[in-house]
């Protein structure tokens, strides 16, 4: 028999907004416990939230960013339940009429284009944080009240690997408008997902399961193919499968059974009485419209088309807007576009990955990247040079000073070259002769010695035109 | 008698809101609700066809502050008020369920 896989995501984002959502609190994260919290934070009785008009913004950025309506009249909900890090027993949330709906977002799965519909998107606040010890529980509120946005995928994703692209995506676009670091491994992007496999043929979906604790992007496609795989058993055998809850195991990549869910959750939401509704006007979505950062789409198309970049290159310097505002960057100030893209694949990213740093937290800067690089397209410097200098830059010296301090200036004058290499041959005959009797690996040597003479500063390029010139002679 | 709401569902709600209550308790406060229910049922004669539902009772609109951080410093206080606290944390008896989310 033959399954038809539907898989729904519910993506959580942490906005970097400067004050809580409610609360003029900050959001900072890593000060001491409780450190930013107030009496709104802590739900104490008589005191009232206000809405951050910076959430409420970044909402519409999301939304235009994900191709979804923004909601001209939207209003918060109130969620009740109990739980320690949960201080008012209720969430503010939205749940009748959230921020936006209907929108999309372009995925590729091995260089097939599919358009992944966003049911909806609101806007919340997070709870605060729990740790435990062995007989006390801990609870720091520095996270209550941080803005959040929920992304809710349709059901139209179809597949594991459907399900990574879509996060990748979602991800990548998010993190552009700037309203986010959506970062999973710092909490800042949280995934659930559910999952729900159906005889091919077969209308009505089948029973789903949710699936918790996918940490990466990885998990999360490994959680969804183990799911898959296990839901395909159990109907093949016959059996049936329960609507439950089951916990990702990282060490061994299967989903384990945590609870079975008995009817449906019973949050009895309301009007939030707290907070006056919101309305959105044309007039602020076009304006904020008009500010948003370019999408990397765009920028993808505009660097293969206006810069000649390949496909795969402007696909590797889009990865994050920080990568591609450094490019558009180093790029203006007159680096020749390829070189700047290989130097940030290759030389900036491994630099990166050594330090464990943003690209941001580091000291290079566009300026002096696009130093180096003028440097070596005008001839001053060898890309062998170039090393010692790209070591420099990223100590944030400036290109130039840095050759000038150290000599390293690349020899390629040709009436300062030619007495080198006429005294080189004059000293190695037998290389000349083992080249006149073709032996091509002579000149090799010959420039090894010219190079030593020159200690490495000769041009290799101006090198072996003279060189070539002067053997054939 | 109760006809508009059972002692089951009181049971349920009672629990949502982590209340316990006894059989003479579940009794009382089913005829009570079933009570108040009817008395808001008065609202059903009136026709609301058409009408969008209310989400506030205020006319008051986009009523937001701008995103400007201000620490009121009242963390010591708080805490100070927290029936336990140990070193900034507000402690608590051992949490079990951790099904929330």
């Amino acid at each position: 028999m033959n399954f038809k896989t539907t898989i729904g995501l519910e993506v959580h984002v942490e906005l970097k907004t400067n004050s809580k959502i409610f609360s003029p609190s900050p959001v900072e994260y890593g000060d001491d416990p409780n450190a930013n919290t107030n009496v709104i934070d802590w739900g104490y009785p008589g005191v009232l939230p206000t809405t951050n008009k910076g959430v409420v913004k970044s909402g519409i950025m999301a939304a235009l960013a994900l191709h979804a309506q923004v909601e001209p009249h939207t209003h918060f909900d109130r969620k009740n339940y109990f739980y320690p890090d949960n201080p008012k027993a209720y969430q503010i949330t939205q749940s009748d009429k959230p921020i936006a709906h209907d929108g999309w977002i372009e995925i590729d799965v091995d260089g097939e284009k599919k358009r992944v519909g966003i049911a909806e998107m609101h806007i919340e606040e997070d709870a605060g944080k729990n740790t435990h010890a062995r007989d006390f529980s801990y609870v720091d509120l520095n996270r209550q009240g941080t803005p959040l946005i929920e992304i809710v995928s349709k059901p139209e994703i179809a597949s594991p690997d459907e399900a990574y692209a879509y996060l990748e995506a979602l991800r990548q676009r998010i993190q552009f408008t700037g309203i986010s670091d959506v970062k999973m491994e710092e909490g800042s992007m949280r995934v659930d997902v559910n999952i729900s496999i159906r005889p091919e043929g077969q209308k009505e979906y089948g029973t789903k399961t949710e699936l918790k604790n996918l940490n990466s992007f990885n998990y999360v496609r490994k959680g969804l193919a183990f799911e898959e795989q296990r839901q395909q058993r159990v109907l093949m055998s016959g059996g049936q499968i329960q609507q439950e809850t089951r916990r990702f195991d990282e060490n061994t990549g299967e989903t384990i059974l945590m609870r079975v869910k008995e009817g449906s959750d019973d949050y009895r939401y309301f009007p939030e009485p707290d907070l006056p509704a919101i309305n959105i006007s044309d007039d602020w979505v076009n304006e904020i419209g008009s500010e948003m950062p370019e999408m990397p789409g765009s920028r993808r198309a505009r660097y293969v088309k206006e810069l000649g970049l390949t496909d795969y290159d402007a696909m590797v310097v889009t990865q994050t807007k920080e990568m591609a505002d450094f490019f558009d960057e180093t790029v203006k100030l007159g680096a020749d576009p390829k070189s700047a893209s290989n130097y940030l694949q290759g030389d900036v990213n491994a630099f990166l990955n050594e330090q464990h740093a943003d690209l941001q937290d580091t000291k290079l800067t566009p300026a002096n990247l696009a130093g180096m690089i003028n440097l070596i397209t005008d001839g001053t410097i060898s890309t062998k040079m170039a090393k010692k200098v790209f070591k420099a830059i990223t100590q944030g010296k400036e290109p130039k000073a840095f050759v000038e301090e150290k000599g390293l200036i690349q020899l390629s004058d040709p009436a300062k070259l030619q007495p080198i290499i006429d005294g080189v041959l004059a000293d190695n005959q037998q290389s000349i002769d083992d080249f006149n009797n073709g032996k091509d690996r002579a000149v090799g040597y010959l420039v090894g010695q010219i190079m030593k003479q020159t200690h490495g500063k000769a041009n290799p390029k101006v090198v072996n035109q003279l060189l070539m010139a002067s053997l054939k002679k | 008698m109760a006809s508009r709401i059972d002692q089951e569902q009181v049971q349920h709600v009672a629990s949502l809101a982590k209340l316990s209550l006894n059989d003479d308790q579940l009794k009382y406060f089913t005829t009570q609700l079933d009570e108040i229910i009817g008395l808001f049922e008065t609202l059903n004669e009136v026709d609301t066809e058409g009408i969008e539902p209310t989400s506030s009772v205020t006319d008051q609109i986009n009523v937001m502050r701008e995103d400007v951080a201000d620490n009121w410093g009242q963390s010591q206080a708080l805490l100070k008020n927290a029936p336990d606290a140990e070193k900034g944390y507000i402690k608590v008896p051992t949490i079990i369920d951790e099904s929330e989310d």
